[in-house]
C-alpha cells in the first residue's frame, strides 16, 4: 500500500426523481489497497461505484482518477480510462450469447484489439486461475452455476490486468464455502496484480477478510472510514448494530415501499 | 375544459420528447455506422438472423399473398381478366405487397427477438459490462443490426417479389387455366425496374426502421422481465406503424414526381 491517491471521491450527489439515493459520497482508494464498502440494502453501493466508472452520470461532486476527473470525460477518452477497471458485476452480467471463454477473453479483443487465438490462451489460463478447467471455455454461460458463474465474471474483470478492480457483492446469493473460495480468489487475483480493489458488500466475514479499509454508507453518506482492524471498535452506534446484525438500533430499515 | 386541454398538452409534449429522443437515437446509430471500430464478423452474423432465416415466413407469406392477389383479381374483373391479373400481381407486388408485407414480418420476428435480446441485457448489466470492458455498447450491438436490417430486407423482398408473382403465376395458370407462356409474357411487360427499385428502396428504409425500433427499445427498457416484455411490444407495435406511415410518405414522393 502506498500513499499515492487512486481514486479520489468528493461530495458525490446522485438522486433518481425526488428519491435522494447519493447525499455527498466522498471517500479515497489508495493505490494497492483494498477498500470495502459496507451498507445496508438500497443504500446506494452500487449507485456509487457506476458513478466511479462512469455508468451512471453523478447529479454534482468529483471523481478524480490518478488526478484526472473523471466527471467530464465522454466518449472516446471515456473508453479509455475503462482500460483501468475491472469490474465484477452483481449479477455476473455474463454475456450469454457468448461462450464463457469468450466471456472472459472479451476486453482483450473488443477493448484492447488482441488476436483471438492469443486472447483465448490468455482467457484458458485465466480460467485456470480462478479454478475453471479449460472445458469451461466451451461451455455456455447458461450452463453454469452461480458460484461458477461469478468465478468466470471474475476471471472476466482480471483477464485484461486492471489497475482498479471493483467487486459488487461479490459473495452474495453463494453459499459460506462458495463465497470463501471467491474470498479467497479476489484476495489472490489482487495481489497478484498488485492492483486496488473496492468491493461493496453486507457480508461481514467477507469484509473482514478482503479489506485493508472499511468505509459504511448510510442515508447517502459515508458515515465512518477507517482501517479494517478496528471495525470492531469503531465507537459508532451505526458501525455496531451493522456489523452485529441487530434490528433495533439507530439504523431504522425502510420497510415502507418508497 | 382547462383539464382537458392540459392533458392535451401534457401528451403532445411527452410525444415530443419522445420523438425526440428517437431520434437522437437514430442520428448517433447513422453516426456511429461510419467511424471505426467496425464489428463485420457482428453484422454477418445479423444479416444470416434477420436475412437467411426470415426466408421461409417471408417466402410462405409471399406466395400465398400472390395467390390470392390472382384469385381476386380474376373474380373482381369480368373481362379482360387476363391482363388484369398479371398487371395487378406485378405492380402491387413489386411496388407495395413484397416490401410491406416482409417488412411487417421481419418487423415481428427480428423486431421481437432485437428488443428482447438486447432489453435483457439492459436489465443484467450487460451493457454496463460492455462498458466497463472498453467497448461501445452502442457501437456493438445497435450499429450492426441497423447496417443488417438496412441491408437484408431489400435482399428479402427480392426473393419475396420473385415468390409472390410465382403464386400469382401458380393461381393462373393451374386454377384460372390461363395459358403459361402468355401470363408470363403479359407478367414481363408489366415488370418495371422503376417499380423494383422503388420498393426496394422503400424496403431499406422499413429494415432500418424495425432494426431501429427494436435496438432503441431494448436499450432503454428497464424494471427486469415486465419492462423487457414491454419493451418487446412497443418494439413490434410502433415498427409496424412507423412502416404503414413512412410507406405512405415515401409511395407520395416516389409517384407524385
Ligand atoms: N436506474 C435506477 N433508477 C431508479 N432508481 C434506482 C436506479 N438504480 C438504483 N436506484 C435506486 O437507488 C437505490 C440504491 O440502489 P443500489 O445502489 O443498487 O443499492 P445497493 O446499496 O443495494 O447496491 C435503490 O433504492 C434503488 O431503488
Ligand atoms: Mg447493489
Amino acid at each position: 500500500m502506498s500513499d499515492r491517491v487512486k481514486i479520489a471521491v468528493r461530495g458525490l450527489k446522485k438522486s433518481f426523481g425526488s428519491k435522494v439515493v447519493l447525499d455527498g459520497v466522498d471517500f479515497d482508494l489508495h493505490e494497492g489497497e483494498s477498500l470495502v464498502i459496507i451498507g445496508g440494502s438500497g443504500s446506494g453501493k452500487s449507485v456509487t461505484v457506476k458513478c466511479v466508472l462512469g455508468l451512471m452520470e453523478p447529479d454534482a461532486g468529483s471523481i478524480l482518477i490518478d488526478g484526472v476527473e473523471a466527471t467530464r470525460l465522454a466518449g472516446a477518452e471515456r473508453l479509455g480510462l475503462m482500460h483501468k477497471f475491472g469490474m465484477l458485476f452483481q449479477g455476473a452480467a455474463l454475456f450469454d450469447s457468448l461462450p464463457v471463454w469468450e466471456n472472459v477473453a472479451f476486453g482483450l479483443i473488443q477493448g484492447k484489439g488482441m488476436n483471438r487465438a492469443r486472447a483465448r490462451d490468455i482467457a484458458i489460463q485465466k480460467l485456470g486461475a480462478v479454478g475453471l478447467g479449460p472445458e469451461v471455455g466451451m461451455l455456455s454461460p447458461a450452463e453454469l452455476s452461480g458460484g461458477m458463474q461469478k468465478r468466470v465474471a471474475l476471471a472476466r474483470a482480471i483477464a485484461a490486468e486492471p489497475e482498479i478492480i471493483v467487486f459488487d457483492e461479490p459473495t452474495t446469493g453463494l453459499d459460506p464455502i462458495m463465497a470463501d473460495v471467491i474470498n479467497d480468489l479476489i484476495i489472490k487475483c489482487v495481489k497478484d496484480l498488485g492492483a486496488s480493489a473496492i468491493s461493496i458488500t453486507h457480508d461481514m466475514v467477507s469484509t473482514r477478510k478482503i479489506a485493508n479499509r472499511v468505509a459504511m454508507i448510510y442515508k447517502g453518506r459515508i458515515i465512518w472510514s477507517d482501517i479494517a482492524q478496528r471495525i470492531d471498535h469503531s465507537g459508532n452506534q451505526f458501525v455496531d448494530q451493522f456489523i452485529h446484525g441487530r434490528a433495533d438500533g439507530p439504523i431504522q430499515m425502510e420497510i415502507r415501499a418508497l | 375544459m382547462l383539464d382537458f386541454l392540459a392533458s392535451i398538452g401534457r401528451i403532445f409534449i411527452l410525444f415530443l420528447q419522445a420523438t425526440g429522443r428517437l431520434t437522437l437515437f437514430a442520428v448517433t446509430g447513422i453516426s456511429h455506422c461510419f467511424r471505426p471500430p467496425f464489428y463485420p464478423r457482428l453484422i454477418g452474423r445479423q444479416l444470416v438472423d434477420m436475412g437467411y432465416y426470415s426466408l421461409p415466413v417471408v417466402g410462405l407469406t409471399a406466395i400465398f399473398t400472390g395467390m390470392v392477389l390472382a384469385l381476386q383479381t380474376h373474380t373482381g374483373f369480368a373481362i379482360g381478366a387476363e391482363t388484369a391479373v398479371a398487371t395487378v400481381v406485378v405492380v402491387s407486388f413489386t411496388r407495395e405487397l413484397g416490401p410491406v408485407i416482409a417488412g411487417l414480418m421481419v418487423a415481428g420476428r427480428i423486431g421481437a427477438a432485437t428488443a428482447a435480446e438486447i432489453g435483457t441485457m439492459r436489465v443484467t448489466e450487460q451493457i454496463d459490462a460492455l462498458s466497463t470492458l472498453s467497448t461501445n455498447p452502442f457501437k456493438y450491438l445497435v450499429v450492426p443490426r441497423l447496417i443488417a436490417g438496412t441491408i437484408a430486407l431489400p435482399l428479402l423482398v427480392f426473393v419475396a417479389d420473385i415468390i409472390g408473382m410465382f403464386g400469382g403465376f401458380l393461381v393462373a395458370t393451374y386454377t384460372l387455366d390461363y395459358n403459361p407462356r402468355g401470363f408470363i409474357g403479359q407478367m414481363w411487360d408489366t415488370l418495371s425496374t422503376d417499380d423494383v427499385v422503388s420498393g426496394l428502396i422503400k424496403s431499406a428504409v422499413f429494415g432500418f426502421i424495425v432494426a431501429l425500433m427494436g435496438c432503441y427499445n431494448g436499450y432503454h427498457s428497464k424494471g427486469g422481465a415486465q419492462g423487457v416484455g414491454s419493451a418487446t411490444t412497443y418494439a413490434v407495435v410502433s415498427a409496424a406503424i412507423m412502416i404503414l406511415v413512412s410507406d405512405y410518405v415515401l409511395t407520395a414522393l416516389f409517384f407524385s414526381s
